[in-house]
């Protein structure tokens, strides 16, 4: 049970390092989408026994994670019919090199941090290092869409968090979670559409006049 | 029942204002479920109920200490909606009116929370509600100031969940149940793990701490107040960052029950960083053209006055809840007239902005009196409760605090005075066509601002003996109980 868990927590972890390594949108998409789904699994996982919330909470993330955000993302890109091509604020390459960097980082420094003997030694640095990774994400891709990938992995990141607390949070919490985060990325998706509409454009270093 | 008609009524409201079909007489759902609303929190301000609700929420001393706040500067600006939805007539506001209603059921959630997960589930969603609010100018700029304020505030928003989660470890670590609710985190007590609630509360505090506004997560607020209209600028310069102070409150109870080491921790980090909020807005202060982004670097120097307040526990508490109440009422009347000004002008920098004490009189000596108010000169609330929370640093025995703290409100006067005098002073400036009209004030978009103003004056003058044992008892919850 336990080699599945470290192996699923392994591919998501891979998917950190290949959404900031691929140059094209659609790539950055379907990798946090993966990921999510990868996610997805992992409750059923957790314990020998099925219980029937593991399986909704499982089945929701799947799907949530897996294909509504995605559509979402994918129908905002057709809408605003943009290049494809990302614009690196910081290279792939050395964004690449950051996320491993981080991973490894991440996964020294939460050696610090205690855990329970039947918690999987490899949640919480995962959960850190991907947490770690959407940030590089979202700081260093100038299109909307990216940055909202990397808001993605992010929240990924906490969701690898949050299975540590599986058995103590109810449902109704993860429920809120998702639903919030489902929300979050229609209403990106509407003011993606508008800033389109307003900047002719989804770069957004363009939008620069609010400064000090 | 009370505490979930406070949550229930505005959402209710909501509902009936997005299906009414008629665009002119939508708003005014808005002064009907603040009446309501007002007189239920004042209800409960009064007879406070003796069990708690649910495990969910219930109306305790922190919520008895702030949410009547929240409610009556709805209330007051809900008045102002009405009046401002008329004069924007042309645009729809159906929407909007929908969306300040839900906002207003979230609150009353988010401050009566019992619960961590529930309190993170109310701030997104009152995150998220807050968007189409902030753009209903329309304009490219205000889209790009609901951008920014989406993706800081959402990362903010992340990182208090993933602190969120931290906790519940640390209490799960020893002995806790890991449930999320606050009594069941805090029940470990001393054992709960300090590596993990040393982790739970840097992130906690740096996720909470943007939604309120702290420096150096403050970067969303000048482009947020600077473009949303008034009023909008109001609830959440009022409403949404006591919430976040009040989560930060509630989250400080939990980490300091691990004992002095944890306290110590969440003391320095508190007055490290609203130290650094002070000086940052005071240095802005001195520099910034905008008159509504003045607004928001004030609301930053005066997020940074609660969390210094807060570190100083006790008194210190006592005084930053006073600061909630007299700064929300005063800043509101600031917003309130800076939105009039901002409206008779259509600009909002002093290098085209000159003479609205000729143009807009009301608004101009509102706007006047009220940075008097909010840079602490008597008799308004402001000064007291500023007073109370440097004569805190004192009783503290932190003379350096509180050097810092008056060099800072000291620099804020300067930028603050200076801005307002220029807006307001001199000969109004082209367009030459307008500039020499004098603008209509109606009473509707001056009365309320003058409300503010004179709720500010009230609690200066005459504070309740209620409202300061319900502060006092906020204050013994939060420091006193086991």
């Amino acid at each position: 049970m336990s080699e599945t868990l470290n192996l699923l927590i392994g591919l998501a972890l891979g998917m950190n390092l290949v959404a900031l390594a691929s140059s094209r949108l659609p790539s950055v998409i379907r990798s946090a989408a993966l990921q999510g789904m990868v996610l997805g699994i992992m409750p059923l996982l957790l314990e020998d026994r099925l219980r029937w919330t593991l399986l909704a909470i499982a089945i929701g993330t799947i799907v949530v994670k897996g294909f509504v955000i995605p559509s979402l993302l994918r129908h905002a890109l057709r809408a605003a019919n943009i290049d494809r091509e990302m614009q690196p604020l910081i290279g792939f390459v050395p964004s690449l090199l950051l996320g491993a960097a981080a991973t490894i980082g991440m996964v020294a420094l939460s050696g610090r941090l205690p855990l329970r003997p039947e918690h999987a030694k490899l949640l919480a640095p995962a959960s850190f290092a991907t947490v770690v990774c959407g940030f590089i994400l979202l700081m260093a891709r100038s299109k909307a869409i990216s940055q909202v990938c990397g808001y993605l992995i992010l929240e990924n990141g906490i969701y690898l968090f949050g299975l540590l607390l599986i058995h103590s949070t109810p449902l109704l919490v993860e429920a809120g979670i998702l639903l919030d985060l489902t929300v979050a990325v229609f209403v990106i998706g509407i003011i993606v559409d508008r800033i389109q509409r307003e900047f002719d454009s989804l770069d957004t270093r363009k939008l620069t006049s609010l400064r000090e | 029942m009370k505490e979930t008609l406070l949550i229930a009524l505005p959402l209710l409201f909501a509902i009936g204002a997005f299906a009414w079909p008629a665009e002119r007489t939508r708003p005014l759902f808005l002064p009907v479920a603040g009446i309501l609303h007002s007189i239920l929190a004042l209800w409960l301000l009064i007879n406070p109920p003796a069990v708690p609700a649910n495990i969910w929420f219930s109306f305790d001393p922190l919520a008895r200490a702030v949410l009547p706040m929240t409610s009556l500067l709805f209330l007051v600006c809900s008045f102002y909606g009405v009046a401002y939805l008329r004069v924007r007539a042309e645009w729809k506001n159906r929407v909007f009116v929908a969306a300040l209603l839900i906002l207003l059921g979230l609150l009353s959630l988010a401050l009566q929370a019992q619960n961590l997960g529930l309190l993170w589930v109310a701030t997104e969603a009152a995150t998220l509600v807050s968007i189409p609010l902030l753009h209903f100018n329309g304009t490219a700029r205000a889209f790009e100031a609901a951008w920014k304020y989406l993706l800081i505030g959402g990362t903010g928003i992340a990182l208090s969940l993933l602190g969120s989660f931290c906790l519940g470890y640390a209490s799960l670590y020893n002995g806790g149940s890991g449930d999320l609710s606050f009594a069941a985190l805090a029940k470990p007590g001393a054992n709960l793990s300090l590596p993990w609630l040393l982790t739970a509360w840097v992130l906690l505090l740096t996720g909470y701490g943007t939604k309120m506004g702290l420096a150096p997560m403050h970067t969303w607020k000048p482009d947020a107040y600077g473009e949303a209209p008034g009023m909008v600028g109001a609830l959440m310069a009022g409403g949404m960052t006591t919430m976040a102070f009040v989560a930060i409150l509630r989250v400080k109870q939990v980490v300091d029950s691990a004992g002095p080491e944890a306290r110590t921790a969440t003391t320095t980090t508190l007055l490290g960083l609203g130290l650094f909020s002070m000086l940052i807005a005071a240095i802005f202060l001195l520099s910034t053209p905008d008159f509504k982004r003045m607004l928001a670097y004030s609301s930053v120097e005066h997020m940074g006055i609660l969390a210094v307040g807060a570190a100083l526990g006790g008194v210190g508490t006592w005084a930053a809840l006073f600061h909630v109440w007299t700064n929300g009422f005063t800043k509101s009347a600031l917003f309130l007239s800076a939105a009039n000004i901002r409206r008779a002008t259509g600009a909002q920098t002093r290098d085209t902005v000159a003479g609205m004490a000729w143009r807009t009189p009301w608004s101009a000596r509102i706007l006047v009196v009220g940075v008097f108010a909010i840079t602490a000169c008597p008799p308004f609330g402001p000064f007291f409760s500023e007073l109370r929370i440097l004569a805190a640093t004192f009783s503290g025995r932190k003379p350096l605090v509180a050097a810092v703290f008056l060099l800072c409100l000291l620099f804020a006067f300067f930028g603050l005075t200076r801005l307002v005098f220029t807006i307001v002073d001199g000969r109004p400036r082209p367009p030459v066509g307008i500039a020499n009209q004098r603008h209509p004030e109606n009473p509707g978009v001056v009365l309320p601002a003058l409300a503010f103003l004179a709720l500010s004056l009230w609690l200066g003058l005459a504070t309740p003996r209620l409202l300061n044992d319900v502060w006092m008892n906020a204050a013994h919850f939060l420091y006193d109980a086991p």
